[in-house]
């Protein structure tokens, strides 16, 4: 907060100082980490109260911003959890850095998946490679015992290069064990004759498994190659525009709609955005 | 307050009473150029100038901001923890401020104050600098103002507006804040009504002078896509060397980067003026950069400032027809001209 | 030279209909008195859009790096050199560029003139041979092109192309006579500290917006070293030593390769008289390697060839 001058202005610039509690490697290339952060001042995370599909400025001092989705859901207190690709010069230094590191994060950043207008719904969650990070914010969200109820069938596909790139092994494994969420694990291509995944690609096991849109939602998150093939598969079994639910990334600085960098047409993609239905997507120039 | 006449050669003894209570900036001639600079006396000043190069957007976005610092000392308790730093917010006046730039002011604050953000520099500054015009009595060939929602002697936007009308300047609040500095200023002499209407005159003639026109009747009833895929923009945009000057001149333009600088364990966040005509501007971390070619970012800036905008803010064109661009850019894009690609195109 | 306006148009044409270039670039009349605009001509029928007059300062060679089209270009003497240091740096193959040689007898700098209108904007400037007539609201006034020549159109003493495809007028002669380092040995003869202050007040008013970088035709790095990150050479904000830092490596990027076209201080918005870099390198790459910029296709530039009787008292 500023104390002086004329009035006072809330500072959206401004990043919570957390701590790095726990590292963990997510893939065997070692280049995508999940970094368990918590706020250094306890009241910051009551201002931080997110919903899935949000997104975050992490902010290391020195190095500068990047904006990477949260990976934890709101249903998960004491923590946020971002699962970041090494890729430039903040993500680079991020994965040298070590538990019980300071750094910020700035936030909650963006639109959310709008869970609340999907409820009574059957809800198809696709992701690729390392878009995946929101969508575990979505179903640990809709897993939650005072929100499964709300949901019809929850359906996920999710694929990976091969069974080292994919994220979340262990929860992927324990929800592959419920019987209130179906999975449907895929990888490009194994070596192992003894693969306990689908092996295909995303388009093609979505075609297989996602057989009815009636009454159903679609999250798709992912490489723009993989939405390239998928939305068409989508559109096939019958989902309208306005049920298919995207999320954008987009270089970025301030997160807050005025640096005037993310734009796609009069869309900010980390203000208006970063979820945009398909249907809005289109009325939008292909500028991403 | 009626509007008060202040005599050229009382000029000093009036800024002189404002220097009291604002730090001053004017119209200050430096080379071939005109600048808003620091002033201390009226002689300093040129009030006689066209407009300065670089519009005073700076004082409310400086070309770079030190935002946050920090220190990287592990044995601070509070490294790698950033902190605002301290600014200067007390009162500030700008003399002869064009009407044009003003109003861009106003076209700008819908982006810096928003309802769900506020950019804490950008409102402060704001709140702190009163505005003091210098209506156009003599506008140039390539302003057009009148045609985007301005006028030589609009009042949008200024603090106070100012008509010089020979031996004297009629000064006219047009806010509390305008009133605040007339007062201060003690600029408390009436004008005569045959000064007023003289004045009048001189505001209407400067308006009748304005000989460059753009129609942008039909841009916010033309559709998005339709502009994005016209077949115009192929054309346009050959010449355009991608430099910064067209954006580091415009009062509507407004992006920024922020980068962080270390000078061995201590630093600052800094905020620097960015253009969307850098081709780097929108490049990915993986390399991806969805306005990787000129001509999408040479469409990107006037698809922003003539149709983006106005569908988003619904506040008219990010354009205040003050004429920069056209004059400057080194290889004569001239926005008119796009003005009347965009506005009149039919697919 | 606004003769030169019809035989460009003649030339374009023929190129064109003839099918010996898939497009010509050369100027159109600028919007705003005094300037000209780039211009891409892909069809014959459209070639009456172009123009020629003593406003063409842009260098057209900066639009040639990488091109992949049969290409002409309108080329005056120093841009002509340009498309060498092109070729030679294999921007751009020798046939692929047909070059519309133009004989220039300077280009005017149009911020002369308005200063010489005591800053009343021109309305219209009209160019008979060598004079000009600017009328303002409520002036006009007539110049010799020896008096409002860009600065570095003052001292040129390569004012044919050295390389071209077919001239658009008769050779001019020659300046004989031209000191072409007289403020770069005024520069030389301070000390240290004199020479620093009068670099820093020379781009204090620099406000990055590289226009200088971006009209320079030697500058088609795909990524400029002040863009880097990994490694970040240079600071973005308007720090005077990062600005410094920018113009001085520009400069050094530019030895043995400048014509000094004069491109970068046409098209600073500031007025900021960048030459003085680029001049002394050019005066150094003479005198240490006898070598001129872009005057031939034989010779390799000198700082990207080496030679057993290169200079070396430099190196200590």
């Amino acid at each position: 907060m500023f104390e002086r001058g004329i009035g006072f202005v809330e500072n959206p610039y401004l990043p919570y100082p957390v701590r790095i509690e726990k590292i963990t490697i997510e893939t065997e290339d070692r280049n995508l980490k999940t970094f368990r952060v918590s706020f250094l001042t306890p009241e910051d995370e009551k201002k931080f109260a997110y919903h899935p599909g949000q997104f975050a400025e992490i902010s290391v001092a020195g190095k500068g911003e990047c904006p990477i989705g949260i990976a934890s859901s709101p249903t998960e207190s004491g923590f946020l959890l971002f699962t970041v690709n090494k890729a430039g010069v903040v993500t680079t230094h991020l994965h040298n850095m070590k538990e019980g590191d300071i750094m910020g994060v700035r936030g909650p950043l963006g639109n959310w998946y709008s869970l609340d207008e999907m409820e009574g719904k059957n809800v198809v969650i696709i992701g690729g490679g390392f878009a995946f990070t929101t969508l575990r914010s979505t179903i640990v969200y809709m897993l939650a015992e005072e929100n499964r109820k709300r949901f019809g069938k929850i359906s996920v596909v999710y694929g990976a290069r091969n069974e080292g790139m994919l994220l979340y092994q262990d929860e992927l494994s324990a929800w592959q064990e419920r019987s209130d969420i179906e999975m449907n694990i895929t990888v490009d291509c194994s070596d192992d004759p003894f693969c306990k995944y689908h092996i295909g690609f995303v388009p093609t096991i979505t075609e297989q498994k996602i057989t009815s849109a009636e009454n159903s939602v679609a999250i798709i998150c992912g490489p723009p190659i993989m939405i390239k093939f998928t939305q068409p598969v989508l559109e096939k079994v019958g989902f309208p525009p306005e049920a298919i639910i995207m999320s954008l990334e987009n270089r970025m600085k301030c997160g807050i709609g005025m640096c005037g960098r993310c734009n796609v047409g009069a869309e900010y993609v980390c203000k208006d955005g970063p979820v945009f239905t398909l249907a809005k997507l289109n009325t939008l120039p292909k500028e991403y | 307050m009626d509007i008060v006449k202040i005599r050229k050669e009382k000029l000093s003894e009036f800024l002189k009473k404002l220097k009291d209570r604002y730090r001053l900036y004017g119209p200050v001639p430096q080379g071939n150029m005109v600048h808003f600079l620091p002033v201390q006396d009226a002689a300093d000043m040129d009030l006689s100038f066209q407009n300065a190069i670089l519009s005073a957007k700076f004082l409310f976005l400086p070309q770079s901001e030190r935002l946050f610092e920090y220190s990287l000392d592990s044995a601070r308790d509070d490294a790698h923890i950033l902190k605002e730093v301290r600014k200067d917010y007390s009162p500030r006046a700008v003399i002869g401020v064009r009407p044009c730039d003003a109003r861009a002011f106003r076209l700008v604050d819908v982006n810096f104050d928003t309802e769900k953000f506020r950019d804490p520099w950008w409102v402060k500054a704001r709140e702190a600098t009163t505005l003091v015009g210098l209506g156009c009595t003599s506008p140039c060939s390539t302003c057009f103002c009148t045609s985007v929602g301005g006028a030589p002697f609009d009042e949008a936007g200024l603090d106070v507006l100012l008509t010089d009308v020979g031996e004297v300047f009629l000064a006219k609040a047009l806010t509390d804040k305008g009133e605040n500095l007339l007062k201060t200023g003690k600029a408390f002499e009436t004008a005569e009504k045959e000064l007023v209407d003289r004045a009048t005159t001189i505001q209407q003639e400067a308006a009748a002078k304005i000989v460059s026109r753009v129609d942008t009747s039909r841009l916010a009833e033309l559709d998005t896509l339709t502009l994005f895929e016209a077949d115009f923009w192929e054309g346009l945009h050959f010449a355009c060397i991608n430099c910064g000057v067209c954006t580091y001149l415009c009062p509507t333009c407004w992006c920024f980067d922020i980068q962080d600088e270390t000078h061995g364990s201590a630093g600052s966040r800094i905020r620097n003026w960015d253009s969307c005509m850098f081709p780097l501007f929108t490049l990915h971390a993986s390399g991806h950069n969805p306005r990787g070619e000129k001509i999408q970012r040479v469409r990107q800036r006037f698809m922003h400032k003539l149709k983006y905008y106005v569908d988003k803010y619904k506040n008219g064109v990010a354009c205040v027809g003050c004429g920069r661009c056209v004059q400057h850019c080194p290889v004569n894009i001239d926005i008119r001209q796009v003005f009347q690609l965009m506005n009149e195109y039919k697919s | 030279m606004l003769n030169y306006t019809s035989k460009i148009r003649e030339t374009a044409r023929r190129l064109l209909t003839e099918n010996r270039v898939d497009a010509v670039i050369g100027f159109k009349k600028g919007t705003v008195p005094m300037t000209c605009q780039p211009v891409l001509i892909t069809t014959p029928e459209d070639v009456d859009t172009l123009y020629w007059d003593s406003f063409c300062g842009v260098n057209l060679a900066n639009y040639l790096p990488k091109r992949k089209e049969r290409i002409a270009v309108v080329a005056k003497g120093c841009d002509s050199r340009n498309i060498a240091v092109h070729i030679l740096e294999n921007q751009i193959k020798r046939d692929q560029v047909f070059i519309m040689g133009v004989p220039c007898k300077g280009m005017v700098d149009r911020r002369k003139i308005i200063r010489a209108l005591d800053n009343q904007e021109p309305l219209e400037v009209t160019e008979d041979a060598d004079t000009f007539v600017a009328r303002g609201r409520d002036i006009e006034k007539s110049f010799n092109r020896a008096d409002v020549l860009q600065d570095n159109c003052a001292i040129c003493i390569r004012r044919n192309p050295v390389i071209y495809d077919e001239l658009m007028g008769d050779p001019v002669p020659e300046q004989e006579g031209i000191d072409r380092y007289a403020d770069v040995q005024e520069l030389e003869t301070m000390g240290p500290d004199e020479r620093w202050k009068y670099f820093e007040v020379l781009v204090g008013p620099c406000i990055r917006c590289y226009a200088c970088r971006d009209a320079c035709p030697l500058c088609y790095c795909p990524t400029c070293f002040v863009d880097e990150s990994r490694p970040q050479w240079l600071g973005k904000s308007a720090d005077p030593t990062d600005t410094m830092t920018f113009h001085l490596l520009r400069a050094f990027h530019c030895a043995g390769r400048c014509t000094d076209c004069g491109a970068c201080e046409r098209a600073c918005p500031m007025d900021i008289k960048v030459r003085q870099f680029t001049k002394k390198l050019e005066k150094d790459v003479i005198e240490l390697y006898g070598h001129e910029a872009g005057m031939s296709l034989e010779t390799r530039p000198p700082l990207d060839a080496y030679r057993p009787d290169d200079p070396e008292d430099f190196i200590r």
